[in-house]
C-alpha cells in the first residue's frame, strides 16, 4: 500500500460551554490514501462534521483542536493563518450539507466561484470567466455562461450541490471533505451527485473523505469505512467485510436498525437507548450502556482500537471492541 | 417578475399614500387652534377687515373647492403666496431648501460612517470593554434629546474650545462640510445609535451562518469575508431601517437647524407654524412628505440591489 496522503494522529477538539466541557473529537487516529475514498459514518452528533473541520481548521470558538493533522510532510495545527489559507479550498475543498444555506445568497454564482479562483490561480479577467463556465460545464450545469449571473435560490437543489461541488474544484485540490452531500437531496439527485463525485474524483485524482449517516451511501460509493460513536473511531474496514461483517457492537447495532445496503429484506431493529451525552461519558467503551454485549470488562477502562487484521495484510481492519469475535456468530443470528 | 418591475410598483404605490398624505395636510392645517387672520391682522382688526382679508386668501370659499383649488395649483408647482411673509412659497422653499438637504445628507453620511465601523469592531470584539464602550457610548446618545446633545457639542467643541464654528454655514462646499460638521453630528448621532445596534446584531447573525464557513473553506481572507460576505448581508435590514429613519432625520433638523442659527427649512416651518402661515406650513409638510417617499423608493432600490430574493417576496 502506498504512503497515506493524510493523517490524523490523536486529533482531538474540546468544547468549553456554558453547560461544561466536552469533547466532541476524541483521540481521533485515521489515514487517508491517495485516491481513495473513505466513508465517515455514524449517529448524529457523533462528531463526523467537527473531524471534517477540525482537519481545516474551521471550528468556531469556544471549540480547541489538538493533535496532529499531517498532510504532506506538513502539520496542518501548526501552519500560520495565512499558510492555512492557502490550503483550504486550494489543497483541501469541503462541501457542506446543505447547498441552500452554504452558498451566499446575495452573490451571483459566478462570484462566488471566481472569487476562490481569484484566491489560488492566477487568473483573471476573460480567462477567469472561462474557467467558471468550465467548472460548471464540468459538473453537469445546462447553459452554464447564462447560469453565472444568477444567484444560488434560482437553482433547483441539486443544481445548487453541482455549483458548491464545482467551487470545491475550482483549485483542482487534491483532497475533498464532503459533509452529507447529499443528504438533502431526493433520492434520484442523491444518485446523480454521487455519481458525479466519484467520476470527478477519479479525472482529478483526488481523494474524498464522505460523511453521511446512510449506509446505503456509503455500500454505493466507500472503499473503507471508519465508524465513529462518541467522538471516538470504534471500527475501520473496507465497505464490503465491514457490511458483510461488522467487528464492532455499535456497528451491527446500526447495520441492524436500518434498511439493508441492497441485502436481503429483514426487520429492522433500533439500537436501544439514546445518543451519549458527551459530557457524562462513561469511563469504559462510550457504546457500553446501549450494548447488548456489553461486560464488566467493557466498562472498566476504555477499549483501544486494535489491529485485528490477518497478518497477511496489517491494519486493514481494526475495531475498539472487546467482543469482536463474539460478534460474528450474534451477528448472523439478527441478519 | 424582476427585480424592476418590483421598483416601479413600489413607485406607484406611493402614489395614493401621497394623495392621502395631501388631504390630510389640508385638513391639519385648517384643524390647528387660532386663527391666521388674527395672527395676521391682529387682535383688534375690525369685521369688515377681517371678512375682506378672507376673501381675498380665498378662505371664504367651502372646504370642497378650498381643497380642488388647492390640488390645482399644487399640479402646476403653485404652492400658494405666505400669507405673512407675501412671497411665493415654492420660492421661499426653493431658497432654504438645499441647506437642510445638505444637512440632512451630511447627519445620514455621518451616522452611516460613524455606524459600520463601529459595529464591525462591536460585533467582532462581542463582550469586550470595546463592545461594551462603543454600546455605552450610543446608548446614552440614544437616551438624549437632539437639542441636548447639539447644546452641549456647541458648548464644548464651538464656544469652549473654538474648534468648529456655532452657527451658519459658510459659502464654500468645504465651508459647508467645517460649519455643518457639529449640527450634521447632533442631527446623524441618534440615527447612528440605532444603525449601529442593528448592524452589530445583523453581523452577529451572520457570522453564524454556514456561508461564512464556506466562505472560510474556500481559504478567501478574512478581509473580503466580513467586507463582501457578511457586510452585504447584515446591510440587508439595516438599509431598510436606515431609509425609515430619514423621516424622523428631517424631522430632528428642524430642532438642529434652530440651536444652531442655520436659516433652512426648519426655521421656517417654526416661523410659518407660530405666524399660522397656513400655505407654508402645507408646501413644507408635502415637500417633507415627498422627499420622505423618495427616500423610501430609494431605500427599496437599494434593498432590491442588496438583495436578489426581494422579487420572490
Ligand atoms: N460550534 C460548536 N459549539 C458547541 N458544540 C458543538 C459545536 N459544533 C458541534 N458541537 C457539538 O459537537 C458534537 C458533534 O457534532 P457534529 O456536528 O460533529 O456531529 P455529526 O456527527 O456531524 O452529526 P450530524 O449527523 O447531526 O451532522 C455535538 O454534540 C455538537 O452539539
Ligand atoms: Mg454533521
Amino acid at each position: 500500500m502506498s504512503e497515506p496522503i493524510l493523517k490524523l494522529n490523536n486529533l482531538c477538539t474540546v468544547f468549553h460551554t456554558a453547560r461544561g466541557r466536552f469533547t466532541a473529537v476524541d483521540g481521533v487516529n485515521l489515514e487517508l490514501f491517495p485516491g481513495e475514498v473513505l466513508g465517515l459514518v455514524g449517529e448524529s452528533g457523533s462528531g463526523k462534521s467537527v473531524t471534517l473541520r477540525s482537519i481545516l481548521r474551521l471550528v468556531r470558538p469556544p471549540g480547541r483542536v489538538s493533535g496532529e493533522v499531517r498532510w504532506r510532510g506538513r502539520n496542518l495545527l501548526s501552519l500560520s493563518e495565512p499558510q492555512m489559507r492557502q490550503v483550504r479550498g486550494g489543497e483541501i475543498s469541503m462541501i457542506f450539507q446543505e447547498p441552500m444555506t452554504a452558498l451566499n445568497p446575495v452573490l451571483p454564482v459566478g462570484e462566488q466561484i471566481a472569487e476562490t479562483l481569484r484566491e489560488h490561480t492566477e487568473l483573471s479577467g476573460n480567462a477567469l470567466r472561462q474557467r467558471a463556465i468550465e467548472l460548471l460545464e464540468l459538473v453537469g450545469i445546462p447553459s452554464p455562461k447564462e447560469r453565472l449571473r444568477d444567484y444560488p435560490h434560482q437553482f433547483s437543489g441539486g443544481m445548487r450541490q453541482r455549483v458548491m461541488i464545482a467551487i470545491a474544484l475550482a483549485s483542482n485540490p487534491k483532497l475533498l471533505l464532503a459533509d452529507e452531500p447529499t443528504t438533502a437531496l431526493d433520492v434520484t439527485i442523491q444518485d446523480q451527485i454521487l455519481k458525479l463525485l466519484l467520476r470527478l474524483k477519479d479525472t482529478l485524482g483526488m481523494s474524498v473523505i464522505l460523511v453521511t449517516h446512510d449506509l446505503g451511501v456509503v455500500a454505493q460509493t466507500c472503499e473503507r469505512v471508519a465508524v465513529m460513536y462518541a467522538g471516538r473511531i470504534v471500527e475501520v474496514a473496507p465497505a464490503a467485510e465491514l457490511f458483510a461483517q461488522p467487528r464492532h457492537a455499535y456497528t451491527l447495532g446500526l447495520l441492524n436498525s436500518v434498511p439493508g445496503a441492497g441485502s436481503t429484506r429483514r426487520p429492522l431493529i433500533p439500537i436501544p437507548g439514546a445518543p451519549p451525552d458527551l459530557t457524562a461519558l462513561p469511563p469504559g467503551c462510550s457504546f457500553a450502556p446501549r450494548c447488548a454485549f456489553a461486560t464488566d470488562e467493557c466498562t472498566a477502562q476504555r477499549p483501544p482500537l486494535m489491529d485485528i487484521s490477518g497478518p497477511e495484510s496489517p491494519a486493514v481492519r481494526l475495531t475498539a471492541c472487546i467482543h469482536h469475535d463474539a460478534l460474528s456468530a450474534a451477528g448472523e443470528v439478527t441478519r | 417578475m424582476n427585480r424592476w418591475s418590483y421598483v416601479l410598483i413600489r413607485v406607484l404605490q406611493v402614489i395614493p399614500t401621497f394623495f392621502v398624505v395631501m388631504v390630510l395636510v389640508f385638513a391639519a392645517a385648517r384643524l390647528l387652534p387660532g386663527d391666521p387672520l388674527t395672527a395676521i391682522l391682529g387682535e383688534r382688526a375690525t369685521e369688515e377687515m377681517v371678512v375682506k382679508a378672507k376673501h381675498e386668501l380665498g378662505l371664504d370659499q367651502p372646504l370642497p373647492v378650498q381643497f380642488w383649488i388647492f390640488l390645482k395649483d399644487f399640479f402646476q408647482g403653485n404652492l400658494g403666496d405666505s400669507i405673512n411673509l407675501k412671497v411665493p412659497v415654492t420660492r421661499l422653499i426653493l431658497e432654504r431648501m438645499p441647506v437642510t438637504l445638505f444637512l440632512t445628507l451630511y447627519a445620514a453620511v455621518l451616522a452611516a460612517a460613524l455606524a459600520i465601523p463601529l459595529a464591525f469592531v462591536a460585533a467582532l470584539r462581542k463582550d469586550t470593554w470595546a463592545d461594551n464602550l462603543i454600546r455605552g457610548v450610543f446608548q446614552l446618545g440614544l437616551s438624549m434629546p437632539v437639542f441636548y446633545i447639539g447644546l452641549q457639542l456647541l458648548t464644548l467643541l464651538g464656544a469652549r474650545l473654538r474648534w468648529f464654528p456655532v452657527g451658519g454655514y459658510g459659502n464654500t462646499f468645504g465651508e459647508h462640510l467645517y460649519y455643518l460638521f457639529l449640527p450634521a453630528l447632533t442631527l446623524g448621532f441618534n440615527l447612528a445609535a440605532i444603525l449601529m445596534r442593528n448592524l452589530r446584531a445583523s453581523i452577529l447573525e451572520v457570522l453564524q451562518a454556514e456561508y461564512v464557513d464556506f466562505a472560510r473553506a474556500k481559504g478567501l481572507r478574512p478581509s473580503l469575508i466580513l467586507g463582501k460576505h457578511v457586510l452585504r448581508n447584515a446591510l440587508i435590514s439595516t438599509v431598510t431601517l436606515f431609509g425609515l429613519n430619514i423621516g424622523g432625520l428631517i424631522g430632528g433638523a428642524v430642532i438642529t437647524e434652530t440651536v444652531f442659527a442655520i436659516p433652512g427649512v426648519g426655521r421656517l416651518m417654526v416661523d410659518s407654524i407660530f405666524g399660522r402661515d397656513y400655505p407654508v406650513i402645507q408646501g413644507l409638510t408635502l415637500t417633507f412628505a415627498l422627499l420622505v417617499s423618495l427616500v423610501f423608493i430609494l431605500t427599496d432600490v437599494i434593498h432590491a440591489q442588496l438583495d436578489p430574493r426581494v422579487e420572490a417576496a
